[in-house]
C-alpha cells in the first residue's frame, strides 16, 4: 500500500468510523448520566427498529426525510455552501405541495396530482433557497445567516397561510383540510398487499423510491455532468473554476435551487405520503438532521443512505426508547445528532494527526 | 547585551513541513551593527529561517544565539524580547487601526490602552526625527501607501526595542523613489547601531547597500561573502546553482499577420485598483512576446484581462477579428472555445484544483467541450483517456488519471496544465510563469514546447518575472512598470542591463541625468 | 401617558435582556474572528441548568452559576473544535444548538420527570421584581412619574445588569489592551501572532466572556422572567440575537438599538394579538415577528447600509506565512 493510498484509507473509511464511534461513546456516556444501561438501550433501539415489520417501516420512513435533507445539504457543500435552511426548505415545499393539491378537482387522476404536488414541492423548496443563493451571488450576502433568517421567515409565514389562509373551514386546528384521497402516495403496505405479500402496516410510501432515485440521480449530476463538475470545482477552488470558464454566481443560484428542491421533498414524504394535510412544524428537525446526515455520509449520495438510514433507526428507536423507558426522552436522538454533527463535522480531523503518527512506524518497516 | 560583536548566531538550524525541507542544517552569523544580506531564489528557505529567528515556527533542531546568548524562541514574543524585529514580506498591520494602535499592539503597557497610546505617541514622534521615519499616527492603516507602511513596520520594530530588524523583501512593492529612502532609512539605523538582515532575491540590492551576504539555495546555506568582495555575477552563480543558464535553441521566428491587439488598453483588479493604465501592443503570429517587469507591476492583471477573467475599464483587445471593450465582455468560457489557451501565474491557486483527480484537472476549462459530452452526461472515459494521452505526451509522472492533482510534484503539475492548454492547438497562448517553482529538467521541457509552439505559427504572450527566460523565449519584449510599458526592444537587440532599468522605469531619467552633465 | 405605550415599551425593555446578552457575548466571539451561531443553544442550555438548580438549591443565585458554568462549557466545546481543531466554525455552531436542544429534553425528563419542565419555581427560587428607591417620590411628578414607576423601576436585577453591562462592554472593546487585542485579532490574527501574542488564548478568553454572558441570559428567561424552565424556551432569541449583533454592525451601542427596536417589535407583536384594526382587519402577527429577520436580510443585502463583519471572522487561524 503506498503512502497515498493509506491516507485514502484514512481519510474515506478510518477518520469517519472513528468520528463516528466517539460520537456513540459520548451518548452512551449519556446514557450512564441518566441511570440507563447503553447496552440495554441499543438492544431497545436495536429491536423497535429491525425487529419487527411495522418499526422496520417507521425506520424507512423517517430515514426517507433525512436522504432527502442530507442530499440536500450535500450538493450545496459541494458547492463549498452551507446551507442551514433546509428546515425552512421543507417547511416552504410544503406549502406548494398543499397549493398544487388543492388546486386540482378530487376528481382529477392521481396521475397529474401526484406529479404536480411533487413539482410544487420542488419549486417551492428551491424558491426559497435561491433568494438567499440570489443575495451570496449577487449581493454579498452571507447564506449561513441568511439561510437562518429564512427559516423564521418560513415559520411565520407557514404559520400565516395554515392560521389565515389554508384553515379548513370551521376548524380551530392550524391546519389544512385533507388532501383528497387521489392525491395520496400510496403506502408501501398497500402496494405489497396488492400484489399479495401481507405486511404490518407503517408510513412508510412511496416517497422512499423517489428517495432512492435522487440520491441515484444526485450521484450521476455532481460526478458525472459539466453542471455537477462546474459546481463541485467552484467548491473545492473557485479561482480556478473562474478561470476555467465557470462562473460561480451562476452556480451559487443552480447549487441552492436544487439543494432547496430537494429539501422540499420532505414535504412529499411527509404530506402526500403519510399525513395527507398541510399542518404546523411537520418538517421539524429533519432541515438540521440532514446536516448530521451530510456530515458524516460524507456528502456521498451512498454515504447519505447509510447515515439516513442510521438516524431513521435511531429516530424510530428513540420513540420506542421513550416508550419503554419512561425516563427516556425520545429527544435523545436529537442529542445524537448534535454529537453527530460536533464529531464527523466540527471535529472531523480530530484523530487524524494521531492516526497518522500511528501508522507512520508501521509504514517505515515496509 | 548591546556590546557583543555577533549579534545573530544560527547553528546547524533544521526545519522540515511536511516532506519538504526547508532548512537543513544552515548556520549564519551576523555582526552587530552591519547589513547582512540573505539572497536566494524563492523557495530557497531564506523566509522560513527568519521566521523561526523570529520565532514564528520553532527549528526541529539547531541553536539560535542573540547577542551570543542561547535562546530558545517558542513564540514571537521571547524573540521581540530578544530585541529582534521582523518586517514581514505582507504587512502584519490591522488594517483599520491606526498607526498608533498598530505599534502598541502586544507591547501596550498596562490594562488600559490609553495611558500606553500617549507613552508611545512620544516615543514614536522621538524615532521618526530619529530616523527620519514621520508617519502620521492617527491615520488608520488602510488609507496609507506601502512606502508608508513600510516605515510603519520598521518603526513597531523600534518602538518594541528592536536591536536587529529582520526585513523580508522589502522592496518588492516600492517604487524605486520608496526604495532609496528605505536604503537611507537603513544607512541612519546602522549608524545608531542597530543591526539589519536584508532578505532579497535582488542583486543589485544586495551589492548597493549590504556589508556581508549570505547565499541559500535549495534549503541550504551554499555561501558567506564580504559584500565588496564578491560580485553580482558570483552570486547569481550561487543562487542558481548552475553555471551556464538554460539556452534553447531557437530558429528566426517567421512572425505572420497580428492576431492580438490591445490598445489604449486600462484594467482594474479584483479590489477596483487600476493596475494596467494605456497598454498598447500587438503579437502576431509565429512570434513569442516577453512581458518583462518586476512582481506586481500589472501582469498579472494585464493576463486576467487578456484571457478574460478580468473586465476591462477602458481600451479594447482585438483577437480572431472579435473587439473586447468594457461595455462588450468576453469571458473565458468563450475566448478559450475562440482559441486562447491560458497557462495560468499560479498553477496551485488557479490552475488546477489540487483536490481532483488529474484527469479532472485536466478537464478543467473544457468540461463544456461538445466531444467530451454526450447529451446530458460526461464521457468520463474519454476524459480519462484524454488525460492519459496528455500524460505520455508531456512526460507527467506518475502517469496515473486518477491521482490527485496535489501528489503531484510541481513540475508535473505545470507539465499537465501546460500540456491541456497547449494540446487544443490553440491560436494564441497566453502563459504566465511557466517554469517558477519548475526543477530543470521540466523547465526545459516546458520551454522547448513554447517555441515549437510559435514555430507552429502560434502567437505566444510570455509573462515571467525571470529575465533570463524572457529573454531566451522572446522574439520581442516589452517590459511593464506600475502597471505601464516602459520599454519595448526586439529580443536580438535587448541586454540585461537596460531591461533592468525599464523595469525601474529609471531609463529616462538616467538618461536625462547624462543629458544634463553633458 | 398613554398606557399601552408603557406597558409597550416596558414589555420591550423585559424582552431585550436576553437579546442584549446574547448579542453581547456574540460581539466578544465574533470580534475576535469566531463566527458564533450557537448563542441559541448557549442560552437554552443555561435556562435549563438555571431553573434546575434553582429548583433543587432553592436560590436563582446558584442557578445562575450553574448557568454560567454550562454554556461556558459549551463555549469551550465550540472552542476547542474551532480553536484547538481549526473546525468549522458554523457546523461546531450548529452542533452546539442540537446538542443543547437535545439534552435538555433529554435532562428535563429523566431528573423531573415532568415531560422535559422543570418544577414551577416558588417566588425565592427566582429573580424577582425590584422597586427603585423614590418611587413615591418621583410619582408626585407628573409623566416622569409613570416612567420612572412603570418603566424603570420594577425590573429584576439582571434587566438592570443588561443595560448596565453594555457600557462595560463598549468601554472594555475600545479603552482597555484586551479589547485592542481583541478587535486586531478579528481583523488580522497574524498580525497578532507576529506581535508575539496568542491567537489561541486571545479567541479562548473571547468565548469564554460569550460563554457566561449566554449563561446569564439564559438564566434570566428561565428564572427571572419565566419561572421554569419549558422545551426549546429560548425560541429563537440565541438567533434574534445574534440578527441584532449583524444589525448593529458589530458594535456596543449600535448593536443594543437593535435588541431594542426586535424586543419593540416583540412586545407590539404580543399586543397586537388577534386586534382588529378598523379599515385593515386582523393585523397578522407573523409578519411583524418576520420583521426582524426580513430587516436582517435586507441589510446584509446591502440595501440599508452595509453590515462588514470582522474581516477573519469564519476562517480558522492557521500559522503559515
Amino acid at each position: 500500500m503506498t503512502r497515498d493510498t493509506r491516507l485514502a484509507w484514512i481519510n474515506g473509511l478510518m477518520l469517519p468510523l472513528l468520528n463516528v464511534l466517539t460520537a456513540f461513546a459520548a451518548i452512551a456516556i449519556v446514557f450512564v448520566f441518566i441511570n440507563v444501561d447503553p447496552i440495554e438501550a441499543a438492544k431497545i433501539v436495536i429491536h423497535g427498529t429491525l425487529g419487527y415489520e411495522e418499526g422496520v417501516g417507521y425506520t424507512l420512513y423517517y430515514a426517507t426525510n433525512f436522504v432527502f435533507t442530507g442530499l440536500a445539504v450535500a450538493v450545496a457543500f459541494h458547492a463549498g455552501l452551507f446551507n442551514i435552511g433546509g428546515e425552512g426548505q421543507a417547511y416552504v415545499g410544503g406549502l406548494g405541495v398543499a397549493l398544487a393539491v388543492l388546486a386540482f378537482d378530487p376528481s382529477i387522476s392521481p396521475w397529474v396530482v401526484i406529479p404536480a404536488s411533487i413539482m410544487g414541492s420542488l419549486l417551492f423548496g428551491a424558491l426559497w433557497a435561491i433568494v438567499p443563493g440570489y443575495l451570496q451571488a449577487y449581493r454579498g450576502s452571507h447564506i449561513v445567516i441568511t439561510t437562518i433568517m429564512f427559516n423564521f421567515i418560513a415559520s411565520a409565514l407557514m404559520v400565516y397561510m395554515c392560521v389565515h389562509v389554508l384553515r379548513e373551514v370551521g376548524q380551530m386546528n392550524p391546519q389544512s383540510k385533507m388532501f383528497p384521497e387521489t392525491a395520496w402516495l400510496p403506502f408501501i403496505h398497500d402496494i405489497f398487499a396488492g400484489i399479495g405479500y401481507k405486511i404490518a402496516p407503517s408510513p412508510l410510501n412511496l416517497s422512499i423510491v423517489l428517495a432512492l432515485l435522487f440520491s441515484l440521480l444526485v450521484w450521476i449530476f455532481l460526478w458525472h455532468t459539466r453542471w455537477g463538475y462546474a459546481i463541485r470545482a467552484t467548491g473545492k477552488n473557485t479561482t480556478a473554476a473562474v478561470y476555467g470558464g465557470i462562473k460561480p454566481k451562476k452556480v451559487i443560484i443552480l447549487t441552492m435551487c436544487i439543494s432547496g428542491a430537494l429539501a422540499g421533498l420532505v414535504a412529499v414524504n411527509e404530506l402526500l405520503g403519510y399525513q395527507h394535510r398541510l399542518m404546523l412544524d411537520f418538517q421539524y428537525g429533519y432541515g438540521f438532521g440532514g446536516i448530521a446526515v451530510a456530515l458524516m455520509g460524507r456528502n456521498h449520495p451512498a454515504g447519505i443512505l447509510v447515515a439516513a438510514l442510521l438516524f431513521g433507526m435511531l429516530y424510530q428507536g428513540g420513540m420506542e426508547l421513550a416508550f419503554e423507558l419512561p425516563n427516556v426522552s425520545r429527544h435523545i436522538v436529537v442529542v445524537m445528532q448534535g454529537l453527530v454533527i460536533l464529531f464527523c463535522g466540527a471535529l472531523e480531523y480530530i484523530y487524524k494527526p494521531r492516526l497518522v503518527r500511528f501508522l507512520a512506524p508501521i509504514e517505515a518497516s515496509e | 547585551m548591546d556590546n557583543s560583536h555577533i549579534a545573530i548566531e544560527l547553528i546547524d538550524v533544521d526545519k522540515h513541513f511536511g516532506a519538504v525541507h526547508a532548512n537543513d542544517k544552515v548556520s549564519l552569523t551576523v555582526k552587530t551593527g552591519t547589513i547582512h544580506g540573505i539572497v536566494g531564489e524563492n523557495g530557497a528557505g531564506k523566509s522560513t529561517l527568519m521566521s523561526i529567528l523570529y520565532g514564528f515556527y520553532q527549528a526541529d533542531s539547531g541553536h539560535i544565539k542573540v547577542f551570543e546568548k542561547d535562546c530558545k524562541f517558542t513564540s514571537s514574543r521571547q524573540s521581540i524580547d530578544a530585541g529582534i524585529g521582523m518586517v514581514h514580506q505582507h504587512f502584519m498591520l490591522v488594517e483599520n487601526f491606526t498607526v498608533l494602535e498598530n505599534v502598541i499592539l502586544g507591547t501596550e503597557g498596562g490594562a488600559l490602552i490609553s495611558e500606553s497610546l500617549e507613552k508611545a505617541r512620544k516615543e514614536l514622534t522621538r524615532l521618526g526625527v530619529e530616523y527620519g521615519l514621520e508617519v502620521d499616527l492617527d491615520t488608520p492603516v488602510e488609507l496609507l501607501s506601502v512606502g508608508i507602511l513600510q516605515r510603519v513596520e520598521i518603526l513597531k520594530g523600534l518602538y518594541k526595542g528592536a536591536k536587529i530588524l529582520i526585513l523580508d523583501e522589502p522592496t518588492g512593492v516600492l517604487t524605486p523613489q520608496e526604495t532609496d529612502e528605505l536604503f537611507r532609512i537603513f544607512s541612519a539605523l546602522k549608524e545608531q547601531g542597530v543591526t539589519i538582515i536584508l532578505i532579497t532575491h535582488k542583486l543589485r540590492e544586495i551589492m548597493s547597500i549590504t556589508d556581508q551576504v549570505s547565499v541559500m539555495r535549495d534549503g541550504k546555506m551554499v555561501a558567506h561573502r564580504q559584500t565588496n568582495e564578491t560580485s553580482t555575477e558570483e552570486l547569481a552563480e550561487l543562487m542558481i546553482g548552475r553555471k551556464v543558464l538554460l539556452n534553447i535553441d531557437k530558429s528566426e521566428s517567421k512572425s505572420g499577420s497580428p492576431v492580438l491587439k490591445v490598445t489604449n488598453l486600462h484594467v482594474s483588479n479584483e479590489q477596483g485598483i487600476e493596475r494596467v493604465s494605456d497598454i498598447n501592443f500587438e503579437v502576431c503570429s509565429g512570434e513569442v512576446l516577453g512581458i518583462a517587469g518586476v512582481t506586481g507591476n500589472g501582469q498579472g492583471t494585464l493576463l486576467k484581462a487578456l484571457t478574460g477573467i478580468l473586465p476591462l475599464t477602458k481600451g479594447s483587445i482585438e483577437v480572431f477579428g472579435k473587439i473586447i471593450t468594457s461595455d462588450n465582455h468576453l469571458g473565458p468560457r468563450i475566448l478559450r472555445e475562440l482559441g486562447i489557451a491560458h497557462v495560468p501565474e499560479d498553477r496551485q491557486r488557479m490552475g488546477l484544483i489540487t483536490e481532483f483527480s488529474a484527469s479532472e484537472s485536466a478537464l478543467l476549462g473544457y468540461h463544456n467541450d461538445e466531444h467530451l459530452n454526450q447529451g446530458l452526461l460526461l464521457k468520463k472515459a474519454l476524459v480519462k483517456k484524454n488525460c492519459e494521452s496528455l500524460m505520455s505526451s508531456f512526460d507527467v509522472r506518475p502517469a496515473d488519471p486518477n491521482l490527485k492533482s496535489s501528489n503531484f510534484s510541481g513540475g508535473n503539475q505545470q507539465k499537465l496544465i501546460v500540456a491541456r492548454e497547449f494540446e487544443r492547438d490553440p491560436e494564441v497562448l497566453i502563459i504566465g510563469q511557466p517554469t517558477r517553482g519548475v526543477d530543470i529538467g521540466a523547465i526545459e521541457f516546458i520551454r522547448k514546447r513554447i517555441i515549437a509552439m510559435r514555430d507552429a505559427g502560434k502567437a505566444v504572450v510570455l509573462v515571467s518575472v525571470e529575465l533570463e527566460e524572457i529573454m531566451s523565449l522572446s522574439d520581442r519584449i516589452i517590459v511593464m512598470c506600475d502597471g505601464q510599458i516602459t520599454g519595448n526592444v526586439d529580443a536580438r537587440d535587448a541586454e540585461e542591463r537596460t531591461l533592468g532599468l525599464m523595469m525601474a522605469n529609471a531609463l529616462t531619467s538616467s538618461e536625462k541625468n547624462q543629458e544634463v552633465q553633458s | 401617558m398613554n398606557e399601552f405605550l408603557l406597558n409597550t415599551l416596558d414589555a420591550t425593555l423585559r424582552y431585550s435582556t436576553p437579546l442584549i446578552f446574547a448579542s453581547m457575548a456574540g460581539l466578544f466571539s465574533e470580534r475576535s474572528g469566531v463566527v458564533d451561531i450557537g448563542l441559541e443553544g448557549k442560552m437554552l442550555i443555561a435556562a435549563f441548568i438555571s431553573a434546575a438548580a434553582a429548583s433543587v438549591f432553592g436560590s436563582p443565585w446558584i442557578g445562575l452559576g450553574a448557568a454560567i458554568l454550562a454554556s461556558s462549557i459549551f463555549a469551550m466545546i465550540h472552542g476547542f473544535a474551532t480553536i484547538t481543531h481549526k473546525g468549522n466554525q458554523i457546523v461546531s455552531g450548529v452542533a452546539i444548538n442540537i446538542m443543547a436542544s437535545g439534552l435538555t429534553m433529554v435532562l428535563g425528563l429523566a431528573w423531573f420527570k415532568q415531560g422535559g419542565q422543570t418544577p414551577a419555581l416558588a417566588n425565592d427560587e427566582r429573580f424577582l421584581s425590584i422597586t427603585l428607591p423614590g418611587v413615591d417620590i418621583i410619582d408626585y411628578i407628573p409623566i416622569l412619574g409613570d416612567i420612572y414607576r412603570e418603566l424603570i423601576s420594577g425590573h429584576n436585577i439582571l434587566v438592570y445588569l443588561a443595560l448596565l453591562i453594555v457600557p462595560l462592554v463598549w468601554w472594555v472593546v475600545n479603552r482597555t489592551r484586551f479589547g485592542l487585542r481583541l478587535r486586531a485579532v478579528g481583523e488580522n490574527p497574524k498580525a497578532v501572532d507576529t506581535a508575539g501574542l496568542s491567537v489561541e488564548r486571545l479567541r479562548y478568553k473571547a468565548l469564554l466572556i460569550g460563554g457566561i454572558l449566554c449563561g446569564i441570559g439564559g438564566a434570566y428567561i428561565a428564572t427571572a422572567h419565566n419561572a421554569q424552565f419549558t422545551k426549546e424556551m429560548t425560541a429563537g432569541a440565541g438567533f434574534i440575537a445574534l440578527a441584532a449583533l449583524i444589525f448593529g454592525k458589530w458594535r456596543p451601542y449600535t448593536v443594543l438599538s437593535a435588541c431594542f427596536l426586535f424586543s419593540f417589535l416583540k412586545a407590539l407583536e404580543d399586543r397586537l394579538q388577534s386586534v382588529i384594526i378598523p379599515g385593515i382587519g386582523e393585523v397578522p402577527v407573523q409578519f411583524i415577528e418576520a420583521t426582524p429577520y426580513l430587516l436582517t436580510v435586507i441589510l446584509l443585502a446591502g440595501f440599508i447600509g452595509r453590515a462588514i463583519p470582522p474581516k477573519a471572522v469564519g476562517e480558522p487561524y492557521i500559522k503559515e506565512l
